[in-house]
């Protein structure tokens, strides 16, 4: 009697009560989109106090001293890169190519960390030439705006590769589809985010 | 065929919007110009005036800001019932007291302070 029930449970998936016939796709999204809402008031604080810090420079270096434009410019264009090709994943999950989504994200991933290495990098020159956080205001208010932007990326990445092993082991079903969507959102909110860093920190700051 | 055209209706019916091709490259497109604009400024000093280069960086920032989140994130007044919209407007509101006031304030403390404590003297402690 019971090894018949067991084998019965073993073969038959299993039935509960609970059925999600059909998860709302909006309620998932418009929580994320205000998760990504309060993340935007984290970084305006820190905008805010770069704002009020950027120009104290305690005798040390300003950011005319310290920065390399052209670098700055080369990881914009790693994360723009990778915006439109995180689109272009979207594109191929949209026609439920998982090859393609998987080539596209993997593409992405590669600009992430192309971004994250250069940020990297920079802190590691400037580091070494004795600007680091302590050094003055304005070098504390620019490692932590900048090095949250970049925890904000690296995070993205992890969960980027964490997806991409999802769809290679379940797929495209809604839920990984869901999934992407939202990180397609807090990518491409990051990027609107270094926006504003590249201008008003790098740009801003350069001239002085 | 046709119950496929109808999932796809229902998909949409979500509220979610999605780009197309031509939506991303315009989008990528138009922030590449954005982008290269203020770089180009700074590090050929195009203009005399600092105001002025500034005034582009911000302006073309904002412009820029609004392009990703038309073309990228597919912002528009429709999706999930304009509760996107709203959030986002709210958030505007909230961001632009946050960094507005805080420079206001602290601007004013700074004029504020004893008149000795200026970067010169600063600058002579160090």
């Amino acid at each position: 009697m019971t090894m018949a029930n067991n084998t019965a449970s073993q073969t038959e998936a299993p039935v509960f009560y609970l059925k999600e016939e059909h998860h709302p796709e909006t309620g998932t999204m418009l929580g994320f989109w205000i998760y990504l809402m309060s993340d935007c008031l984290i970084f305006a604080i820190l905008f805010a106090t770069h704002g009020v810090l950027g120009r104290n420079y305690a005798a040390g270096p300003s950011p005319a001293d310290l920065f390399d434009l052209k670098l700055v410019a080369i990881n914009t264009s790693m994360l723009l890169f990778s915006s439109i090709t995180y689109g272009f994943a979207m594109l191929q999950m949209e026609k439920g190519k998982i090859a393609g989504t998987q080539l596209w994200l993997a593409i992405t991933g590669l600009f992430g960390i192309a971004f994250v290495g250069l940020e990297l990098y920079e802190f590691h020159h400037l580091w070494h030439i004795g600007a680091t956080p302590m050094r003055s205001g304005f070098l504390s208010a620019f490692y932590t705006l900048v090095a949250t932007h970049g925890l904000h990326v690296t995070f993205g990445i992890i969960w980027l590769v964490t997806l991409m092993v999802q769809v290679s082991k379940r797929g495209l079903i809604p839920e990984n589809k869901r999934r992407l969507m939202c990180l397609s959102m807090f990518w491409h909110f990051l990027d609107v985010v270094w926006i504003g860093v590249f201008s008003v920190v790098y740009l801003l700051g350069v001239l002085g | 065929m046709s119950a496929h055209s109808h999932a796809h209706d229902d998909h949409h019916g979500d509220g979610a919007s999605h780009g197309t091709f031509k939506s991303y490259l315009i989008g990528f497109i138009l922030s590449v110009i954005l982008t290269a604009i203020p770089f180009w400024l700074v590090m050929d000093s195009v203009l005399d005036s600092k105001v002025a280069t500034a005034l582009w960086i911000m302006g073309l920032g904002v412009v820029q800001i609004v392009v990703h989140m038309v073309y990228f994130l597919h912002m528009n007044t429709k999706s999930e019932g304009g509760w996107n919209m709203l959030a986002l407007i709210f958030t505007i509101v909230i961001v632009a007291i946050a960094i507005a006031g805080s420079l206001w304030v602290m601007y004013h403390l700074n004029t504020n302070m004893m008149p000795q404590m200026d970067h010169e003297m600063i600058k002579s402690f160090g």
